[in-house]
């Protein structure tokens, strides 16, 4: 079951547990998770509502201490965030009353980069996600995917090592999901960044990955890690393909025909 | 070449044209609402000049009309005094005005982003708040005399009060996604507080700030009432004595004029400023 991971993991979660008070009673968000993610790997995190994915999540980015347990980056235990580990939210949270450029040059700023140094990378990412001409934009003027791709620019401007991503194509439609995916497999491809990626959606979770983690709800745990064998760059073709149909079937068996908390106790 | 150009422009606009959200020219969908109640504007204000003839004429002793209180506004615009008093009211009222909001915004900023200083500040505000300003006159005038520091003293009340509750609500309600956001970009507290809390919370605090110039604006009025030697209140109260109705009039109309200038010169720069919000 667990994979075969080559060197030492870029990411380690060693017996997370976290739990949130819910109603007088606690919520096992996470219990004793245990996850080795690879340098350069692609990972997928689905699961149903209340498996803990955004709690895993916000565990890796340091914005969450873990009741239990600890997550190591390149070894080193996380305790609050760091730039090195870009994160991309749902809701793209934007800076409003910034620019498209200067949401972009954010991240630079604080790492102290001069003017005219910010402005050159600055440009280059607004130029990979195909915004050059919204770069001085207000965010309330865009799309809900050119929002997203600003963004992503803005995670990539700081030259983080991994990318943690919390259902980012979640608010969009059909086909700018599509759009972004690709988008975002081209990139990872040419730059092997590690990448963790929080989604619902099993056609995604399976078209974007190496391999694809399952989780269960109630307490949220991983459930089954599925490896994805296709071939990179994933095309059209791929999705349509037998294989991609027989590996997301698997997916979605183990993320809907979970054994409910009953079952499991009965048993 | 030309397809695979205008394949590369296609995404943006097949976005845009998905969401209906395109980059809309700006102005456009506001000069629309202006020019459809400018026209009610116009016939509200005729009406109420009619109402205002029509009661004259019926008779109430003593009520005068439109063309009265115009010719004593021209005298007293002659003479100086309106102008002067006018003048009076507004020094008071920027004064404390702006000394208030001085005050407010760094204390709404320490109480929302440090929970000690908001449990030692809420309750006394909360409780001041429920005391009009007016209520503290007799108090400031016996403690501080009847020169302008009474006068001055309330207006600052007034301002400090619903200056300093807005911002510490625009504080508490900033979105905390855009504090990770810049958390994980590598921001610390300063520059979470400098880069995202103030200009998060810059829309409430002008609202507070529009709302602390009505405020002061009616306290001023009201305290020259009680004790002043020139001012748009004291001109009334002078006028009141000689049952001069039309200076009364002036003084009323002249006091409305101010305060709407005042609260649209702070509603253009709050438009300015926030330009960023998306607004419903």
């Amino acid at each position: 079951m667990s994979p075969v991971v080559s060197g030492a993991p870029k990411i380690e979660f060693r017996d997370v547990s976290h739990s949130f008070a819910l109603g007088g009673g606690e919520f096992a968000a996470l219990d004793r998770v245990n996850l080795d993610i690879a340098d350069g790997e692609f990972v997928t995190v689905v699961g149903p509502s209340g498996c803990g994915k955004s709690t895993l999540m916000n565990v890796a980015a340091g914005l969450l201490e873990p009741d239990a347990g600890e997550v190591l980056v390149d070894g080193e235990p996380v305790h609050g965030p760091s730039p090195q580990r870009g994160v991309i939210f749902q809701q793209y949270a934007l800076f409003p009353w910034m620019s498209v450029r200067k949401n972009v040059e954010f991240g630079l700023k604080i790492a102290g980069v001069g003017a005219a140094e910010r402005r050159r990378r600055a440009e280059r990412f607004i130029d990979m996600v195909g915004l050059t001409d919204f770069a001085d934009a207000l965010p309330k003027t865009l799309s809900g995917g050119m929002k997203q791709r600003c963004a992503i620019a803005r995670a990539y401007a700081v030259d983080p090592t991994i990318l943690l991503m919390d259902e980012p194509f979640g608010a969009l439609d059909a086909l700018t999901r599509v759009q972004l995916q690709d988008r975002l497999l081209d990139t990872w491809s040419r730059e092997r960044r590690t990448v963790l990626f929080i989604t619902h959606d099993v056609d995604e979770a399976v078209y974007l990955a190496n391999r694809v983690i399952v989780m269960a709800a109630r307490p949220g745990r991983v459930h089954r890690v599925i490896d994805v064998d296709l071939p990179y760059p994933r095309t059209e073709e791929i999705r349509l393909s037998p294989e991609f149909a027989e590996l997301r079937r698997e997916v979605w068996h183990s993320v809907y025909h979970q054994p409910t908390p009953m079952e499991r106790t009965s048993s | 070449m030309a397809t695979v150009r205008k394949d590369a422009a296609a995404p943006a606009a097949r976005e845009a044209a998905v969401t209906g959200k395109g980059p809309v020219p700006p102005g456009k969908a506001r000069s629309r609402t202006k020019r459809s109640t400018l026209p009610l504007t116009i016939g509200s204000g005729l009406l109420g000049l009619l109402i205002w003839v029509v009661l004259a004429n019926i008779g109430i002793q003593g009520f005068p009309g439109p063309l009265e209180v115009a010719e004593r506004a021209v005298t007293s615009i002659g003479d100086g005094t309106l102008l002067g008093d006018a003048l009076a009211s507004l020094r008071r009222v920027l004064t404390g005005f702006v000394l208030g909001v001085a005050l407010a915004v760094p204390v709404g900023f320490l109480m929302g982003w440090y929970p000690v200083i908001r449990g030692l500040i809420e309750p006394w505000l909360q409780f001041f708040r429920m005391v009009p300003p007016l209520a503290i006159i007799p108090l400031a005038i016996v403690l501080m005399g009847i020169d302008e520091t009474p006068k001055i003293f309330v207006i600052f009340l007034a301002s400090f009060l619903s200056s300093v509750v807005s911002t510490f609500q625009g504080v508490v309600s900033v979105d905390s996604t855009l504090i990770n956001a810049a958390r994980v970009l590598g921001a610390k507290d300063r520059t979470v507080f400098t880069g995202v809390v103030v200009p998060a919370s810059t829309p409430f605090i002008l609202v507070g700030m529009r709302i602390g110039l009505g405020a002061s604006w009616a306290t001023v009025v009201a305290a020259e009432l009680i004790a002043a030697q020139e001012g748009l209140g004291y001109r009334m109260q002078q006028a009141q004595l000689y049952y001069d109705l039309p200076t009364i009039f002036v003084q009323l109309i002249v006091i409305g004029l101010i305060g709407l200038i005042m609260d649209r010169a702070l509603l253009l720069a709050e438009r300015r400023l926030t330009n960023w919000q998306e607004r419903r």
